[in-house]
């Protein structure tokens, strides 16, 4: 299986402090990656590098290669904005715009210019089948986005990442706002998703990494003491401290 | 700790482990005794402890099964838990087989002795002596002692061998001792198996320590 994204020897510091030590790791196509570790230890920030949503941040400095498809997404003259369109990323909480449930969907593609109504319709149903929003929503497009429940309302957002076609989406604790009906909702969809997309998800939830994921990496101060398949990690992992986090001895 | 319920919950299981493990140990040395000494209420009373055997297996069960769905245990919690399901159902098992020997205790009932009993007793005492260690190694993690333990096996066997040869020459003498000869068999075969059942619980001490799923030694029976 060939890696999607290669991360080599990535190091990030905010002003003084360093973030992510020396990572290196491959994430795999049409596979969902679990990333899993205490607070702070940097599990979020490696997931923001993976779309340079960390850019916007000051005093940041980060060192090393991320190669989606086998291009340096940190290479100079590489635009930032394609960058963000192939790599899609879902927030914590669900953060649809003020607008309607039509508009939050085509956000994406009109920014990008599309303004062709017939192929905004075509999308807006395409992407929400695929968030599996379609048949909760499709006689009330023009309600607000906000209107809806929160699981729907993540649902909104993830339909809101599809439309522009990513290759990747990144899920920072997307289900931690979330009651458990929504999150299985969420889950069973990421399943549906990664036969088409790559997935890379932080998790406070150590069931939920379990239960979604095929790859797992436990990060620790930064650095990523073990990255294995899913069901190695908690069924036998290598590293003492991994087995200490996920038995809940320790984090 | 923020695990400190959990772990007393998981030692206590174990704990439950070792208390089956002594009353099946019980079993096979009070079901041997029965046979040597012809001590038929003995081995009734071994009959009817099986029942205790049993429910003390279901009660772990449902200990362990209270545990996964409380807590999820993951990694080497969750691996102890798994051999403990299977360590329960080996020693319930080898509790059945002691039952067996009881049976066929009250079956020859009082007839004469085909021959004074050696090495069943010591068969049943190598089974009891790789049984307690075996529960050690599990309860120490000990794979090391598991590995040596489950090779000992091969004593047993061959210590059955030696009862099937010499039984075998009894029936051929004389035909009359066929029936008894046989049942004999039959007690040396529950010791057998009992001692094939031990390098079961052996694994899961590999298992529990490595996390891997491997036979280590297959018996010749």
């Amino acid at each position: 299986m060939d890696p999607k994204i290669q991360i080599r020897e990535l190091d990030f510091h905010y002003g003084k402090v360093q973030a992510l030590k020396r990572v290196t790791l491959d994430i795999k196509e049409h596979q969902i990656t679990a990333l899993i570790g205490p607070s702070g230890c940097g599990k979020s920030t490696f997931l923001r590098t993976l779309n340079r949503m960390n850019d916007i941040i000051p005093h940041t400095c980060l060192e090393g290669k991320v190669l989606l498809d086998g291009l340096n997404i940190y290479e100079l003259g590489v635009d930032v904005v394609e960058v963000r369109k192939r790599v899609g990323m879902v927030f914590q909480q669900p953060n649809p715009f003020p607008k309607s449930i039509f508009e939050n969907a085509v956000f994406g593609p009109r920014m990008l210019g599309l303004n062709h109504r017939a192929s905004l319709d075509e999308m807006v149903e395409r992407s929400l089948r695929k968030a599996a929003l379609w048949d909760e929503v499709k006689d009330n497009l023009g309600k607000s986005g906000l209107a809806l429940s929160g699981g729907q309302q993540q649902r909104l957002c993830i339909a809101r990442v599809l439309a522009v076609e990513p290759e990747v989406i990144l899920m920072d604790e997307p289900c931690s706002a979330l009651d458990p009906l929504s999150t299985l909702k969420i889950e069973e969809l990421m399943q549906e998703l990664k036969k088409s997309y790559t997935i890379v998800i932080v998790t406070h939830n150590m069931q939920q990494a379990a239960r979604v994921s095929d790859w797992t990496g436990f990060f620790l101060l930064g650095e990523v003491v073990e990255y294995n398949k899913t069901s190695e990690i908690f069924s036998r992992p290598k590293d003492k401290r991994t087995e200490d986090y996920i038995t809940g001895r320790f984090g | 700790m923020p695990r400190e319920s959990f772990d007393h919950y998981l030692g206590g299981l174990q704990d439950e482990v070792l208390v089956l493990g002594s009353m099946v140990e019980k079993a096979i040395a009070r079901s041997i005794k029965a046979l040597r000494e012809r001590d038929l209420e003995l081995a009734r009373q071994v009959v009817a402890d099986d029942a205790r055997i049993n429910q003390k297996r279901l009660d772990i069960e449902e200990g362990c099964i209270e545990l996964v769905v409380t807590q999820q245990p993951v990694a080497s919690d969750l691996r102890v838990i798994v051999a403990i399901l299977n360590i329960v159902v080996d020693l319930e098992r080898i509790g059945d087989h002691a039952e067996g020997v009881a049976k066929i205790a009250v079956m020859i009932g009082d007839e004469p002795p085909l021959k004074p009993l050696v090495d069943l007793p010591r068969m049943a005492e190598k089974a009891i002596d790789m049984l307690r260690r075996s529960l050690n190694a599990f309860i120490s993690r000990d794979s090391e002692a598991a590995m040596k333990i489950s090779a000992e096996d091969d004593e047993v066997d061959n210590l059955y061998d030696q009862v099937y040869r010499e039984l075998l020459t009894f029936m051929l003498e004389d035909p009359r001792t066929i029936t008894r000869a046989t049942r004999l068999i039959w007690v040396a075969h529950n010791l057998e198996r009992s001692a094939d059942r031990i390098t079961n619980i052996c694994e899961r001490v590999v298992f529990t320590v490595t996390g891997r799923m491997e036979e280590i030694g297959a018996s010749k029976y």
